[in-house]
């Protein structure tokens, strides 16, 4: 399990990374392990409002189907399609080929609440 | 490359497995044989209208009849099911049932019966649907059932459009939209909520495993439209604070309803009526043995409170001077599945419940505890026990110590099935890690449960010594470990004549 410098992550066991104004959004390798092999993923379109804290992306696993949660609230502005055909990149790749969505944010994006690398790491030893 | 079908998930390959019926097909080959004919012979093209021909003939097989018969008893034997060997998949209540149930349904009287023949006729099936009706409202400590639902989940939906109903009725259908679900739950209660319009929140499970009160009086209002709860929970564990949470949800104004998938740990002993459930569902395939599995057909009768009578389903039967009749009760949700439900599986439920009485229904369920606690207290030294407290029908082990060494719930489940035993069921409550929850059910001898714990005990020590044996699991079946992801990724759902 490891958690990749350079992102931010959420106690959902999201992670995000910020590129200029948008936001890119995934999972995180510890959330893919639990998941187990994911078998589909239902994106979002580009263009739909997300919330944050509601569910904005379903992914089904052998194990389970699970919501992801935004962590921000603003509109989708690009979806990782790869991830209809190919799946399975989120659990090979989750924090570079396997990201979910990129959200442009309505407000200025802060990484309050949110988790450093380390403090992320820290967490998921506890759970 | 190698072609492979998918029935159910399974795969079975060409070099490994049974050839598929098409693959024994010869042109020409016929399984039948007609007299013969003894009427003008005319075209196709004079009965059916040329638009609804099909350009080409269907792909069949063709093959004789002793053929057919091998090829599916051949494939029924590489099957585990309950009448091969011990099945103790959690919360699925996989007991055997008695063949006394298939005689009393095969009789003429009931599996001969059109669902348009007048009533006159049929008296004798609607009063074993009137007594079944009143049987189950007692089990439930309730007023009066519905036969219809087709299955659980079937049961659960038709429930909350009762709750629906009853929150109209009251001019509350709008403020109240939430329905209340444990995080235990079986995946069918959100889902059915969601089917039937609500809004879902989630009440988390205090650390013994029971609903957090204390989270669920923040929780209700105005806005709650009622709670699901199974108790037992899918933990195995009897949540003590069932009457504190009844009233709490009471008081708000909502309903509760009680998912009776669990209900072979209570029948006889304590009743979800007295409890403050207001509609229950049982699970006649489950509880009440009758077969299950593969896709049903199944039975989910509903039992309601005296105040929700009035939004069952109709057709329920009603007796009125010695005589049964098909009625709809004054606010009827309205029609929820064709004709009776699956009648087939109300006569041999009926039929458990006649042959074992009140008695006998009370002494299933203490043995089912009983052969629970059996197994969970031979087995927590091997694996881990997350509630270590006494249990109903079923418990939850958790495969981490396994973890710790490589070897994951899905490993141990595979090796079982080289000892001839069904996996129990896995990864299932989701708030257990590596869950492996066993449910034995009464119907097992002290050797098979003693079969089993041996079992258990030689896989835990496996993990130890040898965990390859286990990562490569299962070695003696037909097929081997099946690859899920792939068969859930890119399935391939019928035969093809050329290759892909």
């Amino acid at each position: 399990m490891i958690a990749k410098k350079g992102l931010q992550y959420t106690e959902n066991h999201e992670w995000l990374k910020q590129e200029g104004r948008m936001v890119r959004i995934g999972i995180t390798d510890f959330a893919q392990e639990k998941l187990g092999d994911v078998v589909f993923v239902e994106l979002p379109a580009v263009d739909d409002q997300v919330t944050k804290e509601d569910p904005f992306t379903v992914v089904e696993s052998v194990k389970a189907v699970s919501d992801v949660f935004s962590p921000v609230s603003g509109v989708i502005v690009a979806i990782n399609e790869t991830l209809e055909d190919s799946p399975e990149l989120i659990n090979e790749d989750p924090y570079d080929q396997g990201w979910i969505v990129e959200v442009e944010p309505i407000d200025e994006f802060s990484f309050e609440g949110l988790m450093s690398p380390e403090e992320y790491q820290a967490y998921i030893e506890e759970e | 490359m190698n072609l492979a079908v998918y029935w159910g998930g399974i795969a079975v390959d060409h070099k490994t497995g049974v050839p598929l019926l098409m693959e024994k097909s010869k042109p020409g080959r016929i399984g039948y044989s007609l007299p013969p004919l003894d009427v003008p012979e005319l075209s196709l093209d004079e009965l059916i209208p040329k638009e609804y021909l099909a350009a080409q003939i269907p792909d069949l097989p063709e093959v004789t009849e002793p053929e057919v018969v091998r090829h599916f008893t051949q494939l029924s034997r590489r099957n585990h099911g309950v009448d091969v060997g011990f099945y103790p998949l959690g919360s699925c209540t996989m007991k055997y049932n008695p063949r006394v149930n298939e005689d009393i349904a095969a009789l003429a009287g009931f599996s001969r019966l059109h669902p348009y023949q007048p009533w006159d006729s049929t008296q004798g099936a609607l009063e074993l649907m009137y007594q079944l009706d009143s049987y189950l409202a007692e089990i439930a400590g309730l007023s009066k059932t519905t036969l219809q639902p087709a299955a659980g989940a079937h049961g659960e939906l038709a429930g909350l459009l009762i709750m629906k109903a009853y929150h109209r009725e009251q001019g509350e259908e709008k403020e109240r939209q939430e329905i209340l679900i444990p995080d235990s739950a079986h995946g069918t209660n959100p889902a059915s909520a969601r089917m039937a319009g609500f809004v879902v929140k989630t009440i988390p499970s205090q650390l013994q495993g029971g609903v957090d009160v204390i989270a669920l009086k923040d929780m209700v209002g105005p806005q709650t439209a009622g709670l699901m709860l199974t108790n037992p929970n899918t933990l195995g564990l009897f949540d003590q604070n069932i009457c504190e949470i009844a009233k709490i949800v009471h008081r708000a104004g909502g309903l509760l309803y009680y998912d009776g998938a669990n209900a072979n740990a209570i029948m006889g002993i304590v009743r979800p009526g007295d409890m403050g459930f207001d509609i229950v569902h049982f699970n006649l395939h489950k509880t009440f043995s009758t077969p299950h599995g593969g896709g049903g057909p199944g039975a989910g009768p509903i039992s309601v409170s005296k105040e929700l009578e009035q939004f069952l389903p109709y057709p329920i039967v009603t007796k009125e001077d010695h005589r049964y009749t098909l009625t709809k009760p004054a606010k009827s949700i309205g029609r929820i599945k064709s004709f009776y439900g699956n009648f087939g599986v109300l006569v041999k439920a009926y039929a458990y419940i006649r042959i074992h009485g009140p008695q006998g229904l009370r002494e299933i369920s203490e043995n089912a505890v009983l052969n629970a606690n059996y197994l969970m207290h031979h087995l927590k030294d091997d694996y881990y026990l997350p509630y270590n407290q006494q249990c109903m029908h079923e418990f939850v082990l958790s495969g981490k110590w396994q973890k710790a060494v490589g070897v994951s719930a899905l490993d141990i489940a595979k090796r079982l099935l080289d000892y001839a035993m069904h996996a129990p069921t896995i990864y299932f409550p989701l708030i257990v890690d590596e869950a492996i929850m066993v449910e034995p059910t009464e119907t097992e001898s002290k050797e098979t449960l003693d079969q089993f714990i041996e079992v258990m005990k030689a896989i835990a020590a496996e993990a130890k010594e040898d965990p390859d044996q286990l990562i490569q699991a299962p070695h003696q079946t037909p097929v081997g470990r099946l690859d899920e992801a792939r068969a859930a990724r890119k399935p391939i759902l019928r035969w093809r004549s050329k290759e892909i």
